[in-house]
């Protein structure tokens, strides 16, 4: 079991509140995702989890119990840190077995379960090595290997791929969600990066500065974000905003539109522009468009076939199902099509 | 980092870390020749450096008139009681102000650094009187918790450095798996240390070893470490300046013999943290 509420929970330094009151609830087995820029307070909330800081006020429990006052080793989460935080003067061995030997484990038990731990993250061959003598990927797999031995409520993982480079990056993140999906434990990852939170969360947490501002899949995120800074956050080139006048005609303050909800046509459209920097990607071409009268930028995701050049005048069409609405608040403001559309 | 140097150049330096180099062993050299000569050719006028009469008259006679001996063991007990006793203190309390530093941690670090600076002889009538009335003046005991005091400043300060070098993070994980605060010490920082704690060790034997002041005025005959012994063989027994140098010898070579084989250990240790 591993369900973890949070109530009302706070946290400040001094007369900074870096949290300043968070309610929310993950399931067990759930996969949840806290994303959020730097400096919003994803990784503080981790680790008021985990009981590496204390809760300024509020109750956090985990499986219906009050875990508030509980040091870290009492809460039964087990925790892989961004640098690894490998013990260097440990084998890999030792380094896995560590948690089960405080926790009292016979030695033949520890044995047993460290083979097994090493078994599904392919380390038997490294068990005698020390951490210096391994890879940065190797590192991250002791690592995952000593939060998994406990077997514990959950595991708690920050920013846990942003020291690797960005091919082993893409490995470890289908690692660390196959491993999910055979331990079916409860986890909560900490990141920045939004194609990680998209790719492998059941439940995304979006942060800004402390506050939660939406808690949803990530295709409810995408589809249907509830204000312009999750709107601005969840997708990749961000979405495009537009106020003014053109928002007006849709009866909004801002309307927003992703890259790839815009039709571009060298003949005909809505907005007329002049292709200013083109990024071919092979598959796709993102276009940055200036001089359409409406935004200074506006970026658009093409096919990767289409042929463009800096300078060239082209018409964009966007796609009026897929536009979002925001009002002065930057609130999302609600159309039947769309609400059908995020539900899906 | 990879950087021409002529030979010319190359030579003058190494003759200049030679003669520096020299100048500054000079002194026990000199002690070290002496305590070989016998007393009339110790003072004679010019120096004899090397053609004197090679004698070990000076070693036996201090042996013979003084009990080297248990002299040696009170260093040795002072200065690692007072080590063990200092880490038992600082560990802890280096611990804390590296990883959970309050808003005044530099103040008291920089508060016990300033217990350096006043000269011990401003202490030393209530340290006396202390030790009179409580029955610790030439005890074995006594000295050794105040040699540990003398010098639990820079045990502490040397520890914080080495703790402060030691990510945090690490310390966290173990907490995460389930280490108490002892075993989070035990297991995990101290192991991290040990090269730190190595070099403050053999720091604090050997301020404890040459520790004068202290040793000199609190104790008598059954507490005397090797300083009061050399300090027995000076004026007051008149100037044999032979015997002198042999007693000295006698009291520096232990901790000359072990800083010798442990400099590789002692300079990484006081470097430690400066190049990274």
């Amino acid at each position: 079991m591993g369900q973890i509420t949070l109530s009302q929970v706070r946290k400040s330094f001094g007369e900074v509140h870096v949290i300043p009151g968070v309610d929310l609830t993950i399931e067990d087995g759930e996969f949840v995702v806290f994303v959020g820029p730097s400096g919003c307070g994803k990784s503080t909330l981790l680790r008021l989890i985990a009981g590496l800081e204390d809760t300024t006020s509020g109750i956090i429990a985990i499986d219906g119990k009050d875990a508030t006052a509980l040091p870290p080793a009492k809460r039964g989460l087990a925790m892989v840190f961004q640098s690894y935080a490998l013990y260097p003067h440990m084998s890999v061995r030792k380094n896995i077995a560590f948690p089960l030997k405080m926790a009292g484990m016979s030695e033949s038990e520890q044995a047993t379960r460290v083979e097994r731990a090493a078994k599904v993250l392919n380390l038997t061959s490294y068990l005698d090595r020390r951490p210096g003598q391994l890879s940065g990927g190797q590192r991250q797999r002791v690592a995952i290997g000593r939060a998994i031995v406990r077997e514990p409520a959950a595991f708690l993982f920050d920013e846990p791929l942003s020291n690797l480079d960005a091919a082993l990056r893409v490995g470890m993140r289908q690692e660390i969600t196959e491993l999910h999906q055979s331990l079916k434990t409860t986890m909560v990852y900490v990141t920045h990066d939004q194609v990680e939170a998209m790719t492998m969360a059941d439940k995304i947490v979006v942060l800004n500065a402390g506050r939660i501002e939406q808690v949803g899949s990530p295709l409810e995120l995408y589809r249907a974000p509830v204000n312009q800074f999750v709107a601005g956050f969840i997708g990749s080139p961000k979405m495009n905003m537009i106020s003014g006048a053109e928002a007006a005609k849709y009866a909004a303050a801002t309307i927003g539109i992703r890259p790839e909800h815009i039709l571009v046509s060298k003949t005909e459209g809505t907005w007329k522009g002049t292709v200013g920097v083109s990024e071919h990607l092979g598959s796709d071409t993102f276009l940055h468009i200036h001089d359409t009268g409406i935004e200074d930028t506006i970026t658009v995701r093409a096919s990767g076939e289409m042929a463009v050049h800096s300078g060239d005048t082209v018409w964009l069409t966007p796609d009026l199902e897929k536009l979002h609405k925001f009002d002065v608040n930057g609130l999302r403001i609600a159309s039947p099509m769309l609400q059908k559309a995020g539900a899906s | 980092m990879a950087r021409a140097i002529s030979t010319p150049r190359k030579v003058t330096l190494t003759a200049v870390a030679w003669i520096i180099g020299l100048l500054i062993f000079f002194p026990i050299l000199w002690t070290i020749l002496t305590s070989f000569k016998p007393e009339a050719q110790a003072i004679a006028d010019p120096p004899m450096f090397l053609s004197f009469d090679w004698t070990l008259e000076n070693y036996a006679v201090v042996q013979e008139r003084s009990d080297y001996l248990r002299y040696l063991m009170n260093s040795v007990f002072l200065s690692i009681g007072s080590t063990v006793l200092g880490l038992l203190i600082a560990v802890p309390a280096a611990w804390s102000m590296a990883f959970v530093p309050a808003r005044r941690t530099k103040d008291v670090l920089m508060w016990m650094l300033s217990t350096k600076m006043m000269p011990p002889v401003g202490v030393l009538v209530p340290i006396y009187l202390i030790f009179r009335d409580t029955g610790l003046l030439d005890s074995r005991v006594g000295l050794t918790v105040v040699l540990m005091l003398i010098n639990l400043p820079i045990i502490i300060w040397m520890l914080y450095t080495y703790f402060r070098e030691i990510p945090g993070e690490i310390l966290e994980a173990a907490r995460m798996d389930g280490a108490g605060l002892k075993e989070e010490i035990l297991y995990v920082l101290t192991p991290m240390a040990v090269p730190g704690i190595a070099s403050t060790i053999l720091l604090n034997i050997i301020l404890a070893w040459n520790e004068a002041f202290w040793t000199l005025n609190l104790t008598a005959a059954n507490a005397a470490p090797l300083t009061a012994f050399i300090a027995s063989y000076s004026s007051p027994e008149g100037l044999f300046y032979a015997k002198l140098s042999a007693a000295s010898i006698m009291a520096i070579a232990p901790i000359l013999i072990m800083g010798w084989f442990s400099q590789k250990q002692l300079v990484r240790g006081l470097t430690f943290g400066a190049v990274k």
